[in-house]
């Protein structure tokens, strides 16, 4: 049967808000329930199914004795929650930043730090754990996420200059293979940092592998202003990101300005990736997973991926977290050897079952 | 409807021209048709009118530069077809023609109410209502053809350019492409530029043909000027006959060429 013009509009509206409405609502309870999980789970404190509990108990206008003592409390409020917490914006970040990379440059296969976020971090993180080592003693600040963040946006802006001077921004591709070389340069040269410093290898392998023990309220204040405005001008590119889908040469002649809004959305994911590698270390693979299992269930539209990729991303950093903490408790597993080992194969799946497109 | 005026537009890549200083004016709800072996030139004066290529000279509609305007104005005065659209699978013929309202979206902003009402009239209009909610990549050839023109009309530009519209279809859906496109002229008073390489198609639909070779013009008016036998054998290196049956200027290849390689000329 032919939807007549004037169905096709009410249709349309009426059947995408519903399906946003439905996916919203389960991200949100997916995510809801990993902070609980997060919140609970722990060596030390109360019993599991007395936090959430507790968290009821801590609303206004609730009160009511929920078996958790005040040392307990401190435990999951001190201890867990920035660690929840932590984890959510990093994981939230790094997937909408995944996303949007992945839709900047039309290419499944990359991820946030394709532009050498993560290689300027750890180049970044090294130089400070070395040379700054000394200083960093006697400052009231820590130095490495510092060093890391300031790095990694060197990197990324000698990325973009090299990509442009040979016309990247336009075409997107350059713009890749500079990262590349870029990429390389810098892990390069943190080898050669590390080789003559190699009583400094485990500490900074520690770092590289990421890790989201020790998180304090203050990494949680350092870095939510960075996640924040980054999310914030993401979100407001997703229709942007819709027409890139059909390549720089139509987006161009819809009326985009290609070079520039991909250098913006560019600036902003990297940003924001910045901020968070500079306090969790090199979490790997959650910004290219997550974005494809939302596009293989909820669909490939940037509208509802962005939002998506953002909570899904949180709660699976959250769980990640989990399982880091708990699989060799009292150890902890490093969380970026976690997400690898799931991302890995799925990583291996994808190559294997999509069409890689420039 | 626009009228569209090139004057002394050249294109080059590097070093190669690919396009004389070309001058001519497209009136107000004419349709050009671009012929001219490959190489010829009519894919860069394309471009160069989209703003895709660096060009010198002057293009300008109905007297406004077009390298004057952001590139937002430029798309709604000028909507472009390219030869291979890129064509998300799994996105919905819906979503797709939407997009041909950008132009009008702000910066920030999100299609209104009135963006989707004037998708809906294209879609109807075109007869594209079944393939509304469908995916594009469980469309066939034609239909996806539709679908972008659809997209091409939606952007409500008066002047319409279209490079090998009709290229990767079989000789059926090149005849629905083509009535689509004159249909879609007549309903909205669209300037049509278009390069073509069906020689047959071109005379039958175009109102003008302006033959290039080598990025210049080597010919241009009614088809049964442009199109001879004796042009025909010099520009492409062929061997055609060609016929006028009730009006329409049908090109025949005929075997036995004794022409030299056809892309001889191009130094290849």
């Amino acid at each position: 049967m032919t939807i007549g013009a004037d169905q096709l509009p009410a249709a349309e509206a009426a059947r995408t808000t519903a399906s946003n409405a439905v996916w919203y609502a389960a991200s949100a309870g997916v995510l809801v329930v990993a902070v609980l999980i997060g919140a609970s789970i722990g060596p030390a404190g109360p019993p599991w199914w007395q936090v959430p509990l507790e968290l009821v108990n801590r609303l206004p206008l609730i009160s009511f004795d929920s078996g958790v003592s005040d040392a307990e409390w401190n435990i999951v409020w001190r201890i867990r929650m920035p660690r929840v917490v932590l984890g959510g914006l990093v994981g939230g970040m790094l997937s909408i930043a995944g996303a949007s990379y992945q839709g900047v440059f039309r290419n499944p296969l990359v991820d946030p730090y394709l532009l050498g976020a993560a290689a300027g971090a750890g180049l970044g993180a090294t130089l400070a754990l070395t040379s700054g080592r000394d200083i960093t003693t006697s400052l009231p600040i820590d130095l490495v996420p510092m060093a890391a963040f300031v790095v990694a946006l060197l990197t990324v802006s000698v990325t973009y200059a090299v990509g442009a001077s040979f016309g990247g921004t336009r075409s997107g591709v350059t713009l890749i293979l500079a990262g590349v070389a870029v990429v390389s340069f810098a892990t390069a040269l943190q080898t050669l940092i590390l080789q003559r410093n190699l009583e400094l290898v485990r500490e900074v392998f520690q770092w590289i592998l990421g890790r989201l023990s020790g998180a304090t309220w203050a990494d949680v204040r350092l870095i939510i202003p960075y996640v924040v405005v980054s999310c914030i001008v993401l979100m407001l590119h997703r229709r942007h990101l819709d027409v890139f889908r059909v390549g720089d040469v139509e987006a161009a002649t819809l009326g985009v300005s290609v070079a520039r809004t991909r250098l913006v959305i560019v600036i902003a994911a990297t940003f924001g990736t910045a901020a968070v590698v500079s306090v969790s270390g090199l979490i790997g693979f959650v910004g290219l997973v997550v974005p494809h299992v939302v596009r293989l269930v909820a669909g490939a539209g940037y509208r509802r991926l962005l939002p998506l990729s953002l909570m899904f991303g949180a709660a699976f950093l959250i769980l990640a977290d989990v399982i880091g903490r708990t699989i060799s408790s009292p150890a902890e597993t490093p969380i970026g050897v976690v997400t690898a080992l799931i991302g890995a194969p799925f990583f291996i799946y994808l190559l294997r079952t999509r069409k890689v497109t420039l | 409807m626009s009228a569209v005026s090139f004057d002394d537009v050249d294109v080059r890549y590097g070093k190669r021209r690919a396009l004389a200083p070309f001058t001519d004016r497209v009136e107000s709800g004419e349709w050009v048709g671009l012929i001219g072996p490959n190489g010829a030139g009519k894919s860069s004066l394309l471009r160069a009118a989209a703003g895709l290529v660096k060009s010198n000279g002057s293009i300008s509609v109905d007297g406004v530069s077009l390298a004057t305007l952001h590139t937002r104005e430029r798309a709604a005065l000028v909507a472009y077809v390219p030869q291979d659209p890129l064509i998300p699978d799994d996105m919905t013929a819906f979503d797709y023609v939407l997009l041909g309202r950008t132009p009008y979206v702000s910066y920030f902003g999100s299609e209104t109410a009135h963006d989707r009402d004037i998708v809906c009239d294209v879609i109807d209009r075109l007869r594209l209502g079944d393939f509304a909610p469908r995916h594009l990549g469980s469309l066939s050839g034609g239909e996806r053809q539709r679908v972008v023109l659809a997209r091409a009309l939606a952007q409500e530009a008066p002047v319409v350019l279209l490079d090998e519209p009709t290229s990767a279809l079989d000789i059926g859906h090149q005849q629905q492409a083509m009535e689509l496109v004159s249909e879609m002229r007549a309903h909205s008073g669209l300037t049509v530029i278009s390069a073509m390489h069906d020689l047959t198609l071109a005379g039958t639909y175009t109102d003008r043909l302006v033959m290039l070779d080598e990025g210049a013009v080597v010919s241009s008016g009614a088809a049964a000027d442009v199109l001879t036998a004796d042009r025909l054998g010099d520009v492409f290196q062929v061997n055609v006959t060609v016929e006028v049956d009730d009006g329409t200027v049908i090109v025949v290849p005929r075997r036995g060429s004794s022409t030299p390689d056809p892309d001889a000329h191009l130094g290849k």
